[in-house]
């Protein structure tokens, strides 16, 4: 049957709970279109997505799983907050992830504590070295925006394969244990407190890998939440990202925000790089992201910058890589996340513009014509 | 597309242009009201009048743009009913806007052909290099064709524009201030530009509100105040320089406000040889000096762009500048905006949508935005919000701002609302010095009226007052004296109630100046 698609721009606003709507919607359709997919190469998609939520949410050990892995994607997804909250496009917490990993790494390698320092000191001490070390990452491309204008994008996504690199030269060429891309394992003092650590006394915890970073994390969330709807420079965030000339008006210093936001957004991610090392690999290594600083990217889109929907949704990216990890091909949580990416993104078009149907007979009814502003000039 | 350029030779007894009974509604606004104008071939003439008059508006209607209420248009006797700037263009009229549409990164010769059916899909440009160059030389109109637009200077940009005007077969070119852009030299050079089209059978309308080069380059005026033609194509001999003054900004002074007569008090600003540049680098400011002491209002008269807009940006922080600013004896020139907010300047900025307000953030925090900082709204760390809450219902009430409650959007406000949002947060932070840049532009009556009465309570509570507009009328009614400013330097400083509006009119347009007042 015949139809024509009429594609309008909003002039008054969405509804409140349209944008909420059409995220879900995304990540709905999401699954549908993947479930489609996994039908034409001749799976299953019910007994697919069965064995996913089986895999990510079906047992407290599947749900601890899915929780350590949420725990760097709710950091690097608050890192992306902050920036994107005033516009700043900080795509760089990749980088700033290993910058914070290997800053926090220097602590028991040079080592800063010395050896049998106690836990409490060794981990504090990482927790700010890891902080120190990403808003050092983040520094970088907020001051040449801030002095020089230059484009945060372009100098963020460069320095990811610097710190990269950087990174591989250190585990290669100094702390490198037994020839092999990785330092040694790190003292137990550096070690983030386990559930399976407390086993003896809570048999339910045995196997149990989820640790201390996912409270780090929680924590950490709600400061952020404080700082930008309660704080004063949570106001000036607020400002600068909707109107940077009522901002400068106001007497706000939009340079030293800009250096100020990013070197925040730098240490939210070089915490989660801090929080990876010590909560789950516990030495310094290769790879040791698989791309959370790019999935925080998506996470914070997806969450439409809140803090608390972050949390949401990277629980929900969490379960999708465990789930990922037990399934073959193993590139489909990565498919499902790229539609959903491509599905919000999709969907924004919607908060946008109002799209409406037409049967044939109707399609011929001709758009009111706008009428002009009334210009003064 | 034609490229032919034979207009037929210039003939006083044509009528290129018609235009009668032109009216032009827009919701709430009668932007042109019964306007006549009419365009004999092969003369240029002068549509003048202020900011805002509807000169504009009557040349989009012109060129197609826009479409008039009512009222009818005849090009060359035939009448005609445009729907587009397409249908003007096949008539042969052509209009050069204000702001350039060129694309920067393209050459001359791309711009020019830009949008034209043809070359359709091989872009052998050289093929239509030689039209454009006979057309250069027709008219000299000489640019280097092969550069790049962002490499020419704003003169050769016009020139480009107009050849992209001519080459789509303009008989009748509509000039919207085309001397608003360029240099000294290059406006001369214009002149010719203009006067060897006409010779050669074009006619061309020339909007401005610059009156000496109304009367170097035009044959024929038309004057427009408020959407109404206050000369109907007079012959430029006919008229002095200035009767266009008094037509164009008017003679009956209509006091809406009661103002009482009161003793200023000390200079709270004092600004001594400041000098600075517009965005373009130009001199804005040139050696300006001006006091406003406590409980005055200085109204600063002009015509738009001649440094007034720049004189407010430095007092408050947001331009640089050469020269000395004090507030109270405190130097603000050169310091961040902060500093003068620190001082107790106020600042009602000229662009409110802009500048003055952040769209997506609510009344409450548009009211706060300088608030935020100090006690009680800001606490060491913190905004009280519930508290910043309860000041902006109060406000909301106080300053009768229409809007469902304070947790509205600033972009969904009405402009008179906004204004009245960004007058209660300026007015509330009780400052010593007040610089209010076009308070009242765009509004109806009534909040006009509200806005010049609470301006004046400001005066009377013993603020100083820097009023920057364009209305002559409100500066005469408010004001207890007028700078009067033209091309950066301040004319003269002038007594409302003892001087005549054809005197500021003349000193606005740069006809005399006056020393101290």
């Amino acid at each position: 049957m015949a139809f024509k698609l009429q594609v309008e721009k909003r002039s008054a606003d969405p509804p409140r709970w349209l944008p909420a709507a059409t995220s879900i919607g995304a990540v709905v359709i999401a699954f549908i279109i993947s479930g489609i997919i996994l039908t034409i190469i001749g799976g299953d998609p019910i007994r697919v997505f069965s064995f996913f939520y089986e895999a990510a949410f079906g047992s407290w050990a599947a749900l601890s799983d899915t929780l350590v892995k949420a725990t760097p994607l709710i950091l690097v997804g608050l890192a992306c907050t902050v920036a994107f909250r005033m516009k700043l496009w900080n795509i760089g917490a990749e980088g700033q992830f290993y910058i914070g990993a290997f800053f926090a790494s220097l602590v028991v390698l040079l080592p800063i504590v010395p050896a049998g320092s106690s836990r409490w000191v060794t981990i504090g001490t990482m927790i700010v070295f890891g902080m120190i070390g990403g808003a050092l990452w983040g520094f970088i491309p907020g001051f040449l925006k801030a002095r020089y204008r230059v484009n945060e994008i372009i100098t963020t996504l460069m320095l990811n394969y610097i710190a990269i690199l950087w990174n591989n030269y250190w585990i290669f060429s100094k702390w490198s244990d037994a020839g092999f891309q990785m330092t040694p394992v790190f003292d137990k003092a550096a070690w983030l407190p386990r559930l399976a650590d407390y086993a003896r006394e809570f048999a339910f915890f045995s196997g149990m890998t989820l640790h201390f970073g996912f409270v780090i994390a929680l924590i950490v969330t709600v400061i952020v939440w404080w700082i930008l709807s309660r704080s004063k420079w949570g106001f000036e965030i607020k400002l600068i990202g909707d109107n940077p000339e009522a901002a400068r008006y106001s007497g706000i210093n939009i340079a030293r925000n800009i250096v100020l936001v990013m070197m925040f957004s730098g240490a939210l991610a070089g915490l989660a790089g801090m929080s990876e090392i010590t909560g789950v690999v516990h030495r310094l290594q290769e790879r040791i992201s698989p791309g959370y600083g790019f999935t925080g990217i998506i996470i914070a889109w997806l969450a439409k910058l809140n803090p608390f929907a972050v949390v949401l949704v990277s629980i929900l990216f969490g379960g999708l890589i465990v789930a990922g990890r037990e399934i073959q091909p193993s590139g489909l949580a990565q498919l499902i996340q790229g539609i959903i990416l491509f599905m919000v993104i999709s969907s924004e078009f919607l908060l946008r513009y109002r799209v409406s149907f037409f049967g044939r007979n109707e399609a011929e009814t001709p758009a009111t014509p706008s009428t002009p502003e009334a210009e003064t000039a | 597309m034609s490229t032919s350029t034979n207009a037929p030779p210039p003939d006083y007894r044509v009528l290129a242009v018609d235009m009668s009974n032109i009216v032009i509604r827009f919701p709430g606004v009668l932007a042109n009201d019964h306007v006549n104008l009419t365009l004999k071939q092969g003369e240029i003439h002068a549509l003048l009048g202020e900011n805002g008059a509807g000169k504009s508006t009557l040349m989009n209607v012109l060129s197609g743009l826009y479409k008039q209420t009512s009222g009818t248009i005849k090009v060359y006797g035939e009448k005609v009913d445009f729907n587009s700037p397409r249908d003007a263009i096949a008539k042969g009229i052509g209009m050069v806007h204000q702001h350039f549409m060129l694309v920067p990164t393209q050459t001359a010769t791309e711009n020019i052909l830009l949008g034209l059916k043809e070359p359709r899909f091989f872009l052998n440009l050289s093929r239509y290099d030689k039209a454009i160059r006979e057309l250069q030389e027709q008219f000299g109109l000489y640019v280097d064709t092969a550069s790049k637009v962002w490499q020419l200077s704003v003169g050769e940009q016009q020139r480009v524009e107009i050849l992209k005007t001519l080459y789509r077969g303009a008989n009748i070119l509509i000039l919207d201030e085309p001397t608003a852009v360029l240099a000294p030299q290059e406006i001369d050079e214009l002149m010719n530009t203009m006067r060897a089209l006409v010779a050669q059978g074009k006619s061309i309308i020339f909007i401005s509100h610059k009156l000496h080069e109304v009367e170097q380059v035009a044959d024929r005026v038309t004057v427009l105040r408020k959407g109404v033609v206050t000369a109907e194509g007079i012959p430029m001999g006919n008229m002095t320089k200035k009767d266009l003054a008094q037509l164009m900004v008017g003679r009956d002074v209509v006091f809406a406000v009661k103002k009482e007569v009161r003793e200023p008090g000390p200079v709270v600003l004092s600004i001594k040889n400041v000098s600075a540049t517009n965005n373009k680098g130009v001199a804005a400011l040139r050696g300006v000096s001006l006091d406003v002491r406590a409980g005055e209002i200085v109204g600063v008269a002009g015509v738009a762009g001649n440094g007034q807009s720049e004189l407010a940006e430095v007092i408050t922080g947001m331009r640089e500048c050469t020269g000395s600013i004090t507030v109270n004896g405190v130097e603000v020139a050169n310091k961040p905006p902060r500093i003068s907010i620190g001082h107790g300047v106020s600042h009602v900025p000229e662009d409110r949508t802009h500048v003055g307000s952040a769209p997506n953030m609510t009344i409450t925090e548009n009211v706060i935005m300088k608030a935020y900082r100090e006690e009680p709204i800001g606490n060491r760390w913190s905004v009280n919000y519930p508290l910043a809450h309860d000041n902006a219902e109060e406000l909301k009430e106080q300053y009768d701002v229409l809007a469902p409650s304070v947790d509205t959007m600033a972009r969904k406000l009405s402009g008179g609302n906004l204004q009245k949002v960004i007058l209660a947060r300026e007015i509330s932070a009780e400052p010593r010095l007040m610089v209010a840049v076009q308070p009242t532009r765009g509004l109806d009556v009534g909040a006009i009226e509200a806005i010049q009465t609470l301006l004046l309570a400001q005066r009377d509570a013993g603020t100083a007052i820097l009023l920057v507009s364009e209305e002559l009328e409100e500066l005469m009614a408010l004001s207890d004296r007028i700078a009067v400013i033209y091309d950066g330097v301040i004319q003269g400083i002038v007594d409302p109630e003892h001087t005549g509006v054809s005197e500021i009119g003349l000193l606005m347009t740069g006809q005399v100046s006056k020393e101290g007042g």
